[in-house]
């Protein structure tokens, strides 16, 4: 190993990725993008539900109820009328997506203590919304109905009296969740596409083997082009800490310490993938293919999108070699849960293991296929 | 100058599955001789130089260079030789300063002995002007010249140049033949392949190869004069009946038809009078033979000696 080459080897590495305007924007326009879109457009949270309520009943009471549903940001009613077939034909059409139908007769039950009724009619082909938003309407309608009893002095038998909190993240944001783990996808990216790209450059260029009859050793070349691509991840994640804390006010309640040992040793982990692409494809394109179909099951089963506690047996235990669940895992105790390093030395000495692992066994052959 | 072996080829064989690239080469290279590996596509020249070079170990045999064993200590000789290939690969998103300086770290060569070097190397290859364009904005060759002077900014002691001429217009190969001839000068060894065999006059001596197997070795001259007195050129009203007649003589060789003239070789100390006896024949005249003659002769006779086997 010799300092010289190494250096040599780096600058020439910066200077040609901060040369080309692509790859710049690559590097350091596109994470801030992917994080805006996750942010903001993929959301999972039910809002703003388009709603349709056809009243029989006129009453204050009736009003009070409509009132009641669109008090928070979950229901907007698109839709009053007075026949019950609109709520159909809205729904077919899909102008709306939840119905509510108030029979006649209903302030005149409540206020007798009959037990009103009132019937919520949904757009069961969106499941998940659909099922959210009849959550939402059942507790609000409830709450309604306690509210409306307890000021006309009836005392309602209730059996159990039910109170959810969600804990880490009390208002169930989408984005807490989403946003943290995004920082994981992106280093996987960028570390694993500069690596293997920038090895099969060379490789197509003529140059790797110019550098082969040098008396660069394959240690100093891996040194070279890993330093460099680990330094623009670390800025990388950073800039995108940076963005979700203070743009999107995600909670970092753990220690940054244990964030950055985490970080560390999954860009390491990252990097050897990439050495690893970079042995065994000859041109880029070959490269980018193999990258796609790593990144793809390496997302699916990394409980990013799908819970893994849902899946099938089998897919579960895949996921514990997939180093983007351990490190999706590390990203949310800290961030969420305000995890110390202590509180999650398990997942990162798995992580350890993977990354020396990983690294190691692309080492090796990256040294092979040179010699 | 010429003094040592500093290159000494014992056997060396290299297969690519069924194919033999290079077939049990041996050959001795003297320390500052312009040394020619000749021979058309597919002679096994690359390969023979990748493995000087030390990124392709051999199948059989051994090469040696300044004693240091190639297949066994691939790194030992690397610090004082430079292997160009034929498609050299500069940055083309780097200066040509920034590509000759990477090379000089490479090499470690000393930051105090650059600028001198750098003077040097942009003397002779007129890129001074150019320091600070992108190699990719070279013309063919002067990416050429960059990708010699980066592999020169170390003093290496030999360089193995694959095919550095082709696909170089004629101005720019006359001048990076003057540069060769310059480094030989200075004791620089420099082994150097081309397909184009009226370049490979002008090396020191040639190793003539086909398919793998060297034909011939010696100094473009001496291989010349072995066919002295062995080519004609051949006058002729009727050159294909001639053809016919001249390859039905006992002494004839070979017979090929070169415009309206028959080029012939003889058996050695065959009289052009026995010739000029073949009916048809207008008029003989002694030729001095090309190395292209040469090489298209040791082809034929290798050939011949094949389908006798």
């Amino acid at each position: 190993m010799d300092r010289t080459r190494i250096l040599a080897l780096v600058r020439k590495e910066a200077r040609q990725l901060l040369r080309d305007p692509k790859t710049k924007r690559l590097m350091f326009g596109a994470p801030i993008i992917q994080l805006l879109m996750f942010g903001y457009a993929v959301t999972t949270d039910v809002n703003h539900v388009p709603t349709g309520i056809v009243d029989h009943d006129q009453t204050q009471q009736s009003r009070a109820l409509a009132d009641a549903l669109t008090a928070g940001d979950y229901f907007r009613i698109v839709l009053r009328s007075d026949r019950s077939a609109d709520l159909g034909r809205a729904l077919d059409h899909g102008d709306i997506l939840m119905g509510v139908d108030i029979p006649p007769g209903f302030a005149s039950d409540l206020a007798a203590g009959r037990g009103a009724r009132v019937q919520l009619i949904l757009d069961g082909s969106n499941s998940n919304t659909a099922t959210v938003a009849q959550g939402y309407a059942s507790r609000i309608i409830q709450q309604f109905g306690l509210r409306q009893a307890r000021a006309t002095g009836l005392s309602l038998d209730r059996g159990v009296d039910l109170r959810t909190r969600a804990w880490f993240n009390p208002s169930l944001l989408s984005r807490v969740y989403n946003v943290p783990a995004v920082v994981g996808l992106l280093l996987l990216l960028m570390a694993l596409l500069l690596t293997a790209l920038s090895v099969v450059r060379e490789r197509e260029l003529g140059t790797l083997e110019q550098l082969m009859v040098s008396p660069v050793t394959p240690g100093e070349l891996i040194l070279g082009k890993t330093i460099p691509v680990a330094i623009i991840t670390f800025i990388d994640l950073l800039l995108v800490v940076t963005l979700a804390v203070l743009w999107f006010h995600i909670p970092l309640r753990g220690s940054i310490l244990a964030l950055f040992l985490a970080a560390g040793l999954y860009i390491l982990t990252a990097l050897g993938l990439g050495l690893f692409i970079s042995t065994i494809s000859r041109t880029q394109q070959e490269a980018f293919m193999t990258m796609f179909l790593l990144l793809l099951p390496a997302i699916i089963l990394s409980g990013f999108m799908y819970p893994i506690m849902t899946m099938p047996a089998f897919f579960q235990h895949l996921t514990l070699f997939n180093p983007v669940r351990w490190f999706l895992e590390l990203v949310r105790e800290v961030f969420l849960k305000g995890a110390g390093v202590r509180d999650i030395l398990l997942p990162l000495a798995i992580l350890a293991v993977m990354a020396a692992g990983v690294f190691g066994a692309a080492v090796a052959r990256f040294r092979k296929t040179l010699g | 100058m010429i003094g040592e072996a500093l290159i000494v080829l014992d056997g060396l064989t290299r297969r690519f599955g069924a194919l033999t690239a290079v077939d049990r080469l041996s050959l001795e290279v003297r320390t500052g001789e312009l040394f020619g590996i000749v021979g058309p596509d597919g002679a096994g020249k690359t390969t023979t130089l990748r493995m000087l070079a030390g990124v392709l170990p051999p199948s059989a045999g051994e090469a040696h260079i300044a004693g240091i064993s190639v297949g066994r200590d691939p790194e030992g000789a690397k610090p004082f030789l430079a292997y160009m290939a034929q498609r050299f690969g500069l940055y083309e998103d780097l200066t040509v300063r920034e590509n000759i300086e990477f090379y000089a770290d490479l090499y470690r060569v000393p930051r105090r002995d650059r600028p001198a070097r750098l003077e040097r190397l942009y003397a002779f290859s007129n890129l001074g002007e150019f320091e600070h364009r992108l190699a990719g904005k070279l013309s063919g060759g002067m990416k050429q010249k960059l990708a010699l002077c980066c592999s020169l900014i170390h003093h290496p002691r030999l360089l193995l140049l694959d095919e550095p001429t082709f696909g170089v217009d004629p101005i720019s190969r006359r001048d990076l033949w003057l540069i060769l001839h310059e480094l030989v000068a200075e004791g620089v060894t420099v082994v150097v392949s081309t397909s184009y065999l009226d370049e490979a006059e002008r090396c020191d001596r040639v190793a003539l190869l086909h398919q793998g197997r060297m034909l011939a070795l010696d100094a473009p001259t001496v291989l010349q004069e072995s066919m002295s007195g062995r080519l004609f050129a051949v006058t002729t009203a009727a050159p294909r009946a001639a053809r016919d007649r001249l390859r039905a003589h006992p002494a004839v060789q070979r017979a090929v038809l070169f415009g309206d003239l028959l080029h012939v070789v003889v058996q050695p100390d065959t009289p052009a009078a026995s010739i000029a006896a073949v009916p048809g024949v207008q008029a003989v005249r002694p030729l001095d033979a090309s190395l292209e003659d040469v090489f298209i002769h040791l082809v034929g006779e290798a050939a011949g000696q094949e389908a006798a086997a």
